[in-house]
């Protein structure tokens, strides 16, 4: 991260592996940043108020809404975003159950669903309910979302859910 | 998007942070501390903060432990509410911090944030309160340590330029048993209507309060109340209304009157909980 002015940086961002140079505002959010300066468009601006969860991305392997961070405070962390995927488990499964209308939320929850079976591969239906309750569709696909999710964990529903 | 432009600092130690801040404040640059940003990207989009300088303390090391001395948990300021709620260390603190805004916000929330923000539920205070922790604050002297029963006041008392680094709490008050409760109007997510915590020390009951009043709160004269056992359960807890230290809130979340009601009912089951027997 190279200091400007202050107020511009000159950052070095890893995402999806890459590193990838720009100039940013220390006033950028990180979607912006990723749609904007590195065309990475697969993060979506919804509510822009971290309510929605269609920007979240993977920082550090934990789910992040980016429109809720700064980007400049996101150099020296690993971003994975939806075009980090390609072809993943995640993705075959939300195809698989159709788990998606109009697709605008549909990265968001699958970078939020990547992040659950990384870090809770054995996650339960409280965890998994407490996780997706991040993310809100609006075309209520939730049951086929929540299959999808059952799918990349390896799980069948529980009793009584 | 951010419709104005701050400076952006990111230093290594506390020391550094405060003369950062007592610099840039000297300069009419209005300086905030920056850990998980959610408050302070939000505000600023709203155009509802003015401020020409971010500081970053994400980098500095003592805001980032979480670990045990002889005697204490210690907890940094920039710990998100996410860890302490996949550590079962404090399950009182994992419990009542793990129901903070929704999960994938609380990978970025942080406790010095939720104590230090401008929203005024800052749940994540009130196990703090009921151990009686202690808080270290970096200002231009050095630390301070300071008991939070006293450092928090309707808000954590800073001067400015001070920063909360840390928080300290005793062993013995880590696996007592404990009461959480957090009301919200209808939703799984939401600001309370009340969040209710209470610790049973021996036979003595703590409580404290978010939603209820204008701050978070635990009144040791509300406890004196709710341990007298001269008086019945019903008793306690009509006398427990008539002591409420500030106007109960009448907001949109809830009437003054319904929030009353409701706290009436979670005291009744605290009570079931922590002494077993309803009214």
């Amino acid at each position: 991260m190279t200091d400007q002015s202050h107020t511009r940086f000159s950052v070095a961002l890893n995402v999806n592996g890459v590193k990838r140079k720009t100039e940013v505002r220390s006033a950028d959010i990180l979607l912006d940043v990723l749609r904007n300066n590195f065309g990475l468009t697969g993060a979506k601006p919804g509510c822009l108020n971290g309510d929605c969860g269609s920007c979240t991305v993977l920082v550090n392997g934990w789910p992040i809404k980016s429109c809720m961070m700064l980007a400049v405070a996101a150099s020296n962390t690993n971003i994975v975003t939806v075009e980090g995927l390609k072809g993943s488990a995640t993705q075959r499964a939300f195809i698989e159950k159709n788990a998606f209308q109009c697709g605008y939320c549909t990265p968001g929850f699958i970078m939020n669903i990547e992040g659950l079976s990384a870090i809770h591969p054995d996650a339960d239906d409280s965890i998994i309910e407490e996780w997706l309750q991040s993310n809100i569709c609006r075309c209520t696909s939730y049951e086929e979302i929540k299959a999808a999710v059952y799918k990349v964990l390896g799980k069948k529903p529980e009793a009584g859910r | 998007m951010i419709g104005f432009d701050f400076e952006y600092y990111r230093p290594a130690t506390s020391n550094e942070a405060v003369k950062l801040y007592e610099s840039l404040q000297a300069q009419g640059k209005r300086p905030v501390y920056y850990a998980g940003g959610t408050e302070i990207v939000t505000f600023a989009r709203l155009n509802q903060i003015e401020t020409g300088a971010v500081i970053d303390i994400n980098s500095i090391r003592e805001c980032r432990v979480y670990q045990f001395n002889t005697s204490e948990l210690v907890i940094g300021a920039t710990v998100t509410l996410t860890h302490l709620a996949e550590t079962s260390a404090f399950p009182l603190l994992s419990v009542t911090g793990g129901r903070v805004a929704d999960h994938t916000a609380r990978n970025q929330i942080t406790i010095g944030g939720n104590i230090c923000g401008e929203i005024n539920y800052k749940e994540a205070l009130l196990p703090f309160l009921l151990a009686e922790s202690n808080v270290i604050i970096a200002g231009n002297n050095g630390y301070q340590d300071k008991p939070i029963m006293e450092a928090f006041n309707k808000r954590l008392q800073l001067e400015p330029g001070e920063c909360l680094v840390q928080i300290l709490t005793d062993r013995k008050y880590l696996n007592l048993p404990y009461f959480s409760v957090k009301k919200r109007k209808i939703d799984v997510i939401d600001y309370p209507l009340l969040t209710l915590t209470a610790l049973k020390i021996d036979n003595t009951i703590r409580v404290a309060f978010s939603g209820l009043c204008g701050y978070p709160f635990r009144s040791r004269e509300i406890e004196t109340i709710l341990n007298n056992h001269e008086l019945s359960r019903e008793e306690r807890i009509e006398q427990t209304v008539l002591h409420l230290p500030a106007p109960v809130l009448d907001d949109w979340i809830g009437s003054a009157e319904y929030r009353l009601f409701v706290l009436k009912n979670t005291l009744e089951d605290m009570y079931l909980a922590l002494e077993g027997e309803s009214l």
